[in-house]
């Protein structure tokens, strides 16, 4: 039983993992808490229903035109949403964050109803053998997938030319440019790939839970913003670890017979960490606080 | 004859009253159209419910179902020889809006008896504002307790949640599990009224509830306490909640390796054969929900019912649907009672000798046998409804009150 929980709290810290990623990553280079990012995923899950369940395609092409869809959308809302802002107060893209947020949940509820879609499944494949442990296939991908998209992710913002003008950006901005670093196209890549992360999260959270609702993104966005913060925001394995501390605490809390109390403990974690260490786990000092 | 009567026992009834000389225009007695009744003598009902509106589902539903009895009634008659003409109104989900829906009915069309609300929030309201007038009226669908204790006025004709926990406690304890835990959602009125009433019953009558874990809105993970209740090896588990979260606990449990029972009420109506499969077919065996209606019920009353709405409307009637037609059937059972005493439609007497008619008598509706004894709660048989290897609705047994 306790080997179970450990999966069990394995799985969904990987998902919060993933998801915390996409919402670091962003808040890394422009310093903007994008609200939308959760909403984003559940644009990808209803990709995947509306690929398989109404034009009957195969799995595979879901999941592309999921990632495709939902890096396109984010893509698409820097541009409509937050580019026009770029110079605006801080404040300004937040609450633009959360209206953005609000319109595609009630957008989604308007175009496929308030009721939940059920996602077909992705493959037969339901659980593996490891070790002589039977296992969720969906748990296991999900922590490979993670583990594969943090080390991606390191190497793109550490090695790559493009990885470098991100951190640039995320210095100075003035300062970047001065130097012809493109900004604009420097943020929207930050945007694509962060999205990109989101689908594959939708593509994974499908294959676990199996159902898209308008509102899916809301509770599993605020989640991996508590792990992005725990882990300190902006940093890479800050968010695997804050995601997988919360999706620990989560399973534990409810493991000891108090499950009651699940969420609550999730939020006094990160009342916590804001009080003895602002900056998470792995923040650097930063003057802008969040 | 009034006190215990089928429909169509009741039909053939007034039909027969009609027939009888002297009573056939008596509702001119009183010189001209008089409150509740008009000059043709029919008898006025009010309908309300959310018609447009996030409730609109429930509030169409109803009403569909009210409509068509009261169509059928009049055509088979109508009370007494009257035809009953209803007066509907849409309250948008609104409590303000259903007082005034219902002081409109009251004061403007001047009805005698009113089918509705049909949520709870503005059920309430309409109770409330009903006392003073001793307005009989007869909630198809709102399941809160409070709604019938304002005044004696009030009915339903659905059960309540703590009545739904406590009849899966009867059948769990029919069949014989020994342990049961239970899963339900923590901030739910539903879900934490079921879950109290089932362990209450279920306890006293030696059944072990061997965990009760809860889960949050919105929350889609419940692998966690699935394991925990799966570690107490309980015979069942109780899921009392709506088939969006029914559907995924099922799935993570089988998943799991639980291929036991599970018990639901009527929530879980809707999980698979309607707009979506919220669960496998394979994954729904052994499970186990109670409900005041479904469509794989095949009594005679119940199939005609279905027959006469596909007709009617061109698509299955569900829950809300049957219990709009019993409300009407409820109250169509207290006119009678009132035209029997030979009552001007639309007096004080006259609602008097409703609610009257209505608390002694018995209706064989298609949600079953309803009966009222004291209170406006009805004492009511409850379907047992289980799953086919393909998934599909069957009724396995009936669970009289």
């Amino acid at each position: 039983m306790f080997i179970t929980q450990v999966l069990n709290g394995l799985q969904l810290g990987s998902i919060y993992a993933l998801v915390a990623l996409g919402y670091t990553m962003v808040y890394g280079i422009i310093l903007l808490l994008n609200f939308a990012h959760g909403d984003i995923i559940m644009v990808g899950a209803y990709v995947s229903w509306l690929v398989m369940a109404q034009l009957g395609l195969p799995p595979v092409l879901a999941i592309v035109l999921s990632v495709a869809a939902c890096t396109l959308v984010g893509v698409l809302i820097d541009k409509v949403a937050y580019a026009p802002l770029r110079n605006a107060p801080r404040l300004s893209i937040l609450i633009t964050a959360i209206g953005v947020s609000y319109f595609l949940e009630n957008g989604a509820q308007l175009v496929f109803g308030a009721d939940a879609k059920v996602v077909p499944a992705y493959t037969d494949l339901t659980t593996v053998q490891v070790a002589g442990l039977s296992l969720s296939f969906p748990s296991v991908l999900t922590v490979l997938v993670t583990i594969a998209a943090t080390v991606a992710l390191t190497l793109v913002v550490q090695k790559t030319k493009l990885g470098k003008a991100m951190r640039a950006v995320s210095e100075d901005m003035g300062a970047a440019r001065l130097m012809g670093i493109n900004v604009n196209s420097t943020i929207s890549f930050t945007f694509a790939v962060g999205s990109a992360l989101a689908g594959i999260g939708a593509v994974l959270y499908a294959m676990a839970y199996t159902q898209a609702n308008p509102t899916m993104g809301m509770m599993l966005g605020t989640k991996a913003f508590v792990a992005a913060v725990l882990g300190g925001i902006g940093s890479i394995p800050g968010a695997v670890v804050g995601g997988l501390l919360v999706g620990f605490a989560e399973v534990f809390v409810t493991a000891l017979g108090l499950s009651v109390w699940k969420d609550a403990v999730v939020f006094l974690l990160l009342i916590i960490v804001l009080v003895v260490r602002p900056t998470g786990i792995f923040g650097r000092t930063m003057s802008e606080k969040v | 004859m009034f006190e215990n009567v089928s429909r169509r026992q009741f039909v053939t009834g007034s039909a027969a009253a009609a027939l009888a000389l002297g009573l056939v225009g008596c509702g001119g007695n009183g010189g001209g159209a008089s409150e509740g009744g008009d000059a043709s003598g029919a008898i006025k009902v009010g309908i309300m419910g959310p018609h447009t509106g996030d409730n609109s589902s429930y509030g169409l539903a109803c009403l569909n179902g009210t409509q068509l009895y009261f169509k059928q009634l009049n055509a088979d008659g109508g009370v007494n020889g009257k035809q009953v003409e209803p007066v509907v109104y849409d309250e948008k989900g609104d409590a303000t809006e259903a007082v005034n829906a219902y002081n409109r009915l009251v004061q403007e069309d001047g009805v005698t008896g009113i089918v509705g609300d049909v949520t709870t929030g503005p059920t309430i309201a309409v109770a409330k504002a009903s006392v003073t007038d001793n307005m009989p009226c007869v909630t198809p669908s709102a399941t809160a307790a409070d709604v019938v204790t304002y005044g004696d006025n009030y009915f339903r004709a659905c059960v309540t949640d703590p009545e739904q926990g406590r009849v899966m406690a009867n059948f769990a304890v029919e069949q014989g599990y020994k342990s049961v835990a239970t899963l339900y959602l923590n901030g739910s009125d539903y879900s934490e009224g079921v879950n109290a009433a089932f362990c209450e019953e279920a306890e006293a009558a030696g059944i072990t509830i061997t965990a009760q874990e809860s889960y949050a809105e919105g929350d889609v993970d419940f692998n966690s306490q699935l394991t925990n209740i799966i570690g107490t090896n309980p015979d069942a588990i109780l899921v009392p909640n709506y088939y969006q979260d029914d559907g995924m606990i099922v799935t993570q449990a089988r998943a799991q390796g639980y291929d036991k029972v599970f018990l639901g009420v009527d929530g879980w109506s809707g999980i698979y054969g309607g707009s979506e499969n919220y669960a496998d077919a394979a994954d729904l065996h052994d499970c186990y929900y109670c409900c005041a209606f479904s469509s794989s019920n095949e009594s005679e009353i119940a199939t005609k019912f279905v027959e006469d709405y596909e007709a009617e409307y061109g698509e299955t009637p569900t829950n809300f649907c049957a219990l709009g037609y019993d409300a009407a059937m409820v109250l169509a059972n207290g006119l009678a009672a009132a035209e029997e005493a030979g009552l001007e439609p639309g007096s004080d007497d006259y609602k008097q000798a409703v609610i009257d008619g209505i608390a002694s008598g018995t209706v064989e509706g298609v949600t079953g046998s309803i009966a009222y004894e004291g209170t406006g709660d009805p004492v009511k048989s409850s379907l047992i409804i289980t799953f086919a290897e393909d998934g599909a609705e069957e009724t396995f047994e009936v669970l009289e009150a």
